[in-house]
């Protein structure tokens, strides 16, 4: 996915000035240098993690891993040898064995081991991922029939709603199912806590790449973390069945610098007093690739 | 392994007094378990057909992205909580529990019927409509799209408005009065109805399998009863169980559903246990390897699974300590699993293997289920389960134990018995043919959708982000190969009553050892004139 966004740069450094006409437009392709947390095609593993709770999750999930395949192999094995060794022309006369203390010992306790030897940073694990100690912010995502609503108490206190761009209105570059015209906007490197609350239905927050899902349920508060570490765009999916268009209400969060946040904070906030949408930060929206291509941080306002 | 002896007077089944009923007494008032069992079968074959139906229609729509035949979400939803409904309530437990169950139970225990003879008639005749009641829900109205877990407020009148998703709870409700009975009958028959001899210790694994099948039913179906009881008056006479602006709380739903849909699963995993066990036995001319640790396993396996529901709601906001507390609880399971996948191994394990069809079948599972298990240790631990919760790594792992496990488990016992419930043997080419094409089939479908899940794709969507579309198609062309080989066996089963080819009493040799294999094929109607005296 990357590649094609290195190919359609061009394209969109071409397409900058005729986004930069129409109100609310912005190109959603990422420049390059960018994490884009998206599933690839044919794909076999995790998405990458472009934070501290998915880096922690994927370590885990390597040691799972290897231990079962390591049981799946065993156990094939036992029985490849099984089905040659003592199929009936090669062992015409059977065993009468039925017992064996030892051997009925052995496979009780060494699962036991085994699942002691996961079970310990599996602990660990889940009570690192539960809340941030010393979050930098806090957003509240609510899920809606089908949409996903955003607010941020930290920044003054404004909100909006996020919807999937349909498939006639996608812009080159921009991803079919995953697009949203506006984005969850948030420093990069920054401990952000959300508290997620419900509106209609259940619906559940769920970004891979940044290693965070909770459901929003009415009458219900909770709250995660997440950060992401890397500038870029982390898509997930709403992961609850919650009526007619559950597969049409997707999350695009946005991690941006500190300072290019704080310009875009203010903007929204400002927007949303005029009964606008924040949009995407300034520079997604100029497409202005010589920025994105400097790595400084500065931002033109 | 309880030896049965032989010693008690069967040689004289041709002068039995089989009284032959006409047809109407003999299968629609029936109380003869015999016959239940393979209305019962029979029943669970035409769901199947069903429940078949709608996953291939689901695999044509995610065979590419984009919608290609559904109308919308609403239909896709309607039909995909059709699909697990069905599968679950009328096609694995008919199978597997009514037929299998009532067919062999009370032989296997020397019995000449069960307990309760008219309740085991009411049992399926109340499967019936419940069948009927929820297939027409799919044409009634939006039909009801709210998954086969049917979460409040989704399920709720607001968002699943008019009679249709009524309708899947009074067929699950109807189910559910089915499934009690059956369990009341299975418990007395097992308790109080065992031939001299037959002590629990002797009992075959399929009726230890039963046994502990039945308690699971009785203890944990009232629980959904409550639950849905509890959804279908807040639908529709506004009491506020569920609804958080009466005072109610979603989550609580959640908890009462998956107290009833953890032992659920087990409940259609454990006969299917029982069945590979002899299987295994029979086809290794050896009899079980540690048959007391393998029943004990069903058991622990049974108690444990009561006390793990939470690990479906990992994300659904519980506190950490429970997290921690249903994570360890559930990981415990692991080990009565791996008692049982390897006292099969040792079972095979210097036995002389005879690789007729249903013992291809019960290999396919003791691995296929390894894999389904494995995942599912993986799956326990909250902290990775964060990212997989409801992505199509838990439909890998969930169709690895069921439409791979219990399934299996239902062709292994219909290609093991076939010829003792209908006289009639199959024919063997065919049967392995069907093996092959299914074991091909399934594997191709469900194993990409491990890779799916790791990168996140969510369960319930009838369309996706073009980066998944290359597993998706091969998984739909699995799947195509797997609708096929389910008309292999269609055809198998013609092929059976037309070649008629006679089974004899016991056509498996020296390793079938329980008590079915020792009366004619097809047994007497009443089985047993004279009670087996057990050694």
């Amino acid at each position: 996915m990357r590649r094609i966004f290195s190919k359609t740069r061009a394209l969109s450094t071409a397409l900058g000035m005729m986004l930069l006409a129409g109100s609310g437009a912005f190109a959603q392709s990422p420049p390059a240098g960018q994490a884009l947390g998206v599933p690839e095609p044919w794909a076999m593993g995790l998405q990458p993690a472009f934070g501290p709770v998915k880096a922690a999750i994927h370590d885990f999930n390597d040691l799972v891993l290897y231990i079962i395949i390591g049981i799946t192999i065993f156990v094939a094995a036992l029985l490849a040898w099984v089905i040659f060794r003592y199929a009936a022309k090669r062992n015409p006369q059977p065993s009468r064995t039925s017992h064996n203390t030892v051997l009925e010992i052995a496979w009780t306790v060494v699962p036991v081991l085994i699942l002691l030897v996961i079970a310990i940073p599996s602990f660990r694990l889940i009570y690192y991922e539960d809340r941030a100690r010393d979050a930098d912010m806090t957003v509240n995502v609510q899920g809606r029939q089908w949409y996903w609503h955003y607010e941020y108490p930290d920044n003054g206190n404004f909100n909006f709603d996020s919807y999937p761009i349909a498939e006639g209105d996608l812009r080159p570059g921009q991803l079919r199912n995953l697009a949203v015209d506006n984005p969850l906007v948030v420093p990069v490197g920054a401990t952000i806590r959300v508290i997620t609350t419900g509106h209609d239905v259940i619906h559940s927050f769920f970004v891979p790449s940044l290693g965070v899902q909770k459901y929003t349920i009415p009458g219900r508060t909770l709250e995660t973390w997440f950060r992401a570490d890397r500038e870029g765009t982390f898509y997930g999916q709403c992961n609850q069945i919650c009526g007619n268009n559950h597969w049409f209400m997707p999350i695009a969060v946005r991690a941006v610098p500190r300072a290019e946040f704080d310009a875009w904070a203010a903007e929204a906030k400002q927007k949303f007093a005029e009964g606008a949408a924040p949009g995407w930060p300034e520079r997604d929206r100029a497409t202005s690739v010589a920025v994105a291509d400097t790595p400084s941080v500065e931002v033109r306002r | 392994m309880a030896q049965a002896a032989h010693d008690t007077a069967h040689s004289g089944h041709d002068d039995h007094h089989d009284h032959a009923p006409g047809f109407v007494s003999r299968w629609l008032f029936s109380t003869n378990h015999k016959d239940i069992g393979t209305l019962y079968i029979i029943f669970s074959v035409v769901a199947a057909c069903v429940g078949v139906t709608l996953s291939i229609l689901m695999r044509i729509e995610l065979q590419e992205p984009g919608m290609q035949i559904f109308s919308g979400g609403q239909a896709w939803n309607a039909m995909v909580s059709a699909h697990g409904l069905v599968m679950v309530f009328f096609v694995v437990m008919p199978a597997l529990i009514g037929g299998f169950g009532n067919w062999f139970v009370p032989i296997m225990i020397g019995a000449p019927d069960m307990a309760f003879p008219r309740l085991n008639n009411i049992s399926f005749w109340l499967i019936v409509p419940a069948f009927m009641l929820l297939v027409s829900s799919m044409f009634v109205g939006q039909g009801a799209g709210a998954g086969w877990t049917i979460y409040p407020p989704l399920s709720d009148s607001t968002y699943q408005s008019g009679p249709s998703m009524d309708m899947a709870l009074f067929a699950l409700h109807l189910a559910g009065a089915s499934s009690i009975l059956g369990a009341a009958n299975f418990i007395t028959t097992i308790f109080n109805m065992r031939a001299p001899g037959m002590t629990l210790h002797k009992m075959p694994l399929f009726v230890w399998a039963m046994l502990v099948t039945a308690f699971l039913l009785l203890l944990s179906v009232p629980v959904l009863g409550g639950a849905i009881t509890m959804l279908i008056t807040d639908r529709n006479f506004g009491t506020a169980f569920f609804r958080p602006e009466g005072g109610g709380d979603p989550v609580l739903f959640q908890h009462l559903f998956w107290f009833f849909g953890h032992p659920e699963v087990y409940i259609m995993i454990l006969p299917a246990f029982g069945i590979v066990s002899h299987i295994l036995s029979t086809f290794s001319r050896k009899p079980i390897f540690g048959y007391l640790g393998m029943a004990y396993a069903m058991v622990a396996i049974g108690v444990v699974g009561f006390v793990v529901w939470a690990h479906h709601m990992f994300t659904s906001g519980i506190s950490v300590d429970t997290r921690a507390y249903f994570m360890a609880a559930t990981m415990i399971i692991a080990v009565p699993t791996g008692i049982k996948i390897f006292s099969w191994i040792a079972t095979m394990w210097g036995g002389s293997l005879d690789f007729r069809t249903p013992m291809l079948y019960a290999i396919g599972f003791v691995f296929l289920f390894t894999v389904g298990g494995v995942t599912g240790v993986k799956l326990a631990n909250a902290g990775v389960t964060v990212i997989l919760h409801n992505t199509y790594y838990v439909i890998a792992h969930f169709h690895y134990v069921l439409s791979l496990g219990a399934v299996f488990g239902i062709y292994a016992g219909f290609y093991y018995w076939i010829g003792k419930m209908s006289g009639y043997q199959y024919p063997e080419f065919w049967g392995k043919v069907q093996f092959w094409t299914t074991f091909i089939g399934v594997n191709i479908t469900f194993f990409p959708m491990h890779f799916l899940g790791a990168q996140g794709m969510p369960r319930r969507y009838p369309d996706y982000p073009d980066a998944f579309a290359g597993w998706n198609l091969v998984a739909s062309i699995g799947s195509y190969i797997s609708a096929a080989s389910f008309l292999l066996f269609i055809w198998v089963v013609v092929l059976t009553f037309i070649r008629k080819e006679k089974a004899a009493a016991n056509p498996w040799g020296e390793g079938a050892t329980t008590l079915e294999w020792q009366v004619s094929s097809p047994p007497p109607f009443h089985t047993f004139d004279e009670l087996p005296r057990i050694r």
